[in-house]
């Protein structure tokens, strides 16, 4: 990490915040008409939409269905403008279908998929402007975007992103600290529960630092919580108003 | 491509709708929809916009990077087209669905700039034969909601209307090896002149009329249509049929009357709101997809 100070003795980050401290976040849900649910996140610089179709009939190959539950099928997509050196593809490339995979196995921990068997959930995230914690926003986006859609969920799906610099852990990485290189993880959390529902950590970290960090992205997590209920009521209730009750 | 499926009846009364010059949204025959431009909506590219024309939902982002001018064109920069039909617009892009559609739009854009007037192509020259400024104006489609191709090149003159290219200087030393030097003000910028590039109108046979900004439900009831670019002068520097059916050649002509006609209407509301949004200056609040 040489050349640039992620954290100052005073204890203030590049960006000036606190090491526990968000990005601004603002959210809003039924962005789009046609979908069955829709909704845009901004985390900071990153920003990222979400669109769920569904549940519907599985479409394209039938063996596919699962007779107990229903299918979850996401698609991770950046658009090419999104970072600072130009993509060649959206979506298709390595990092994204891990991504997709990875959103997949978060929203079937926290959608009660045993509601709607033989059917389909399609999930799509798509990232406008990537700066650091794209895994994190197109969680939160999508967990609006399931909502809107009125699919019945466990609870929120929460996530947040942490990293570890000189013996602190901090919350919610920008695009910088990622590229620094220092250890990173990736939490998805259900907080009404408390339970992981995906867990991933990058590089290396001592075994005794882990509580540490895995404690500041849950406390992160359910901030997060905090700002998407506050968006999830303020939308209800406009709803409400404009249907006259 | 996203579609609707409707009955005989409801064509029928579209039909009927627009012999009469009224359609289903109160319009007139020759009447856009409500179109909102915003521009700067992505900071990490050198030019952006979005617009949202009905349910149509386009963002463009240009990024402008360097590269070797082409063998055939060693004195001028080029620009780049690529369009993504994402899955957000209807669950049949995924994948490599949208594919086809993507590289479709993708080659009309190429073909509507494929001629000298439209971008001053010299100015983004850094030094013949070895640099030069290549724009790749990326179109994401986010919603379909009919009249795409208009849409999308709304966006694209609003993005490029946006672009900001770093101003750099090629320093020569005695041995001949040259440099390029960035500025070091991040606000001393080339813009390009979009004076002349062209938008698309397209205008759509429905019955024995024709219609400009159709909806899904329009485009359903349409055998064929004409799409044609037009500067905002009224020059035509490029057209299409697209779609299954057939047009008898006078009925072409009557078109792209209509489609200059309403193509000059279309730039000049489009220049005006691009010059006001840049008249509130940096301090505008950006709308983006929270409004």
């Amino acid at each position: 990490m040489a050349g640039l100070e992620l954290l100052s003795d005073q204890g203030y980050r590049v960006d000036g915040r606190r090491a526990g401290e968000l990005r601004k976040i603002q959210a809003r849900m039924g962005v789009f008409a046609q979908a069955d649910g829709s909704a845009y996140i901004e985390q900071g610089n990153t920003k990222a939409l979400a669109v769920v179709y569904g549940p519907h009939e599985i479409r394209g190959s039938r063996a596919r269905a699962l007779p107990d539950r229903a299918l979850v099928n996401c698609q991770y997509s950046s658009a090419t403008f999104s970072t600072g050196e130009r993509k060649r593809r959206p979506h298709g490339d390595r990092k994204s279908c891990e991504m997709g995979l990875q959103l997949r196995q978060t929203f079937e921990a926290a959608i009660l998929t045993q509601l709607h068997p033989r059917s389909q959930i399609d999930i799509y995230v798509q990232v406008l402007q990537a700066d650091g914690g794209t895994y994190a926003a197109c969680v939160n986006a999508a967990t609006l975007a399931v909502l809107d859609a009125g699919i019945p969920m466990r609870d929120f799906v929460c996530a947040c992103s942490a990293g570890f610099v000189d013996g602190t852990a901090l919350a919610d990485l920008s695009h910088v600290e990622e590229a620094a290189g220092g250890p990173q993880l990736a939490l998805a959390l259900l907080p009404a529960s408390g339970q992981i529902a995906l867990l991933e950590m990058d590089a290396r970290l001592h075994e005794d630092h882990l509580e540490r960090v895995l404690e500041a992205a849950a406390q992160a997590a359910r901030d997060v919580h905090t700002l998407l209920d506050r968006v999830v009521r303020q939308h209800v209730h406009e709803a409400s108003i404009l249907l006259g009750d | 491509m996203a579609s609707v499926a409707l009955s005989e009846a409801e064509k029928v009364y579209i039909v009927h709708g627009v012999q009469e010059d009224l359609r289903v949204d109160g319009r007139g025959c020759e009447d856009y929809r409500c179109v909102e431009v915003e521009t700067d909506v992505v900071s990490n590219t050198s030019g952006s916009a979005r617009v949202k024309l009905g349910h149509t939902d386009i963002l463009v982002g240009v990024k402008a990077e360097m590269g070797t001018p082409k063998l055939e064109k060693p004195n001028e920069g080029y620009l780049e087209f690529f369009v993504d039909c994402s899955a957000n617009a209807t669950p049949e892009f995924e994948g490599r669905g949208g594919d086809d559609l993507g590289t479709e739009i993708a080659n009309t854009l190429y073909r509507i700039f494929n001629n000298k007037s439209s971008v001053d192509l010299k100015s983004l020259c850094i030094s013949p034969r070895e640099h030069c400024w290549v724009l790749y104006v990326d179109v994401l489609l986010l919603e379909c909601g009919g009249n795409l191709f208009d849409a999308i090149s709304v966006a694209v003159k609003a993005a490029l209307f946006n672009t900001r290219i770093p101003r750099v200087r090629v320093l020569e030393d005695e041995e001949g090896s040259k440099d390029i030097e960035l500025s070091d003000d991040p606000y001393d910028c080339i813009r390009l002149s979009v004076e002349n590039v062209p938008c698309i109108v397209t205008l759509c046979k429905i019955g024995y009329r024709h219609v400009v900004d159709a909806t899904l439900q329009e485009e359903a009831c349409s055998l064929a249509s004409l799409l044609v670019s037009v500067t905002s002068k009224g020059v035509v520097t490029c057209m299409r049929k697209v779609g299954k059916g057939s047009l008898d050649p006078e009925s072409i002509f009557e078109m792209m009357e209509t489609g200059k006609r309403v193509g000059k209407v279309l730039h000049s509301s489009l220049q005006s709101v691009l010059h006001k949004e840049e008249g509130l200056g940096p301090k505008r609040q950006k709308v983006g997809f929270l409004g």
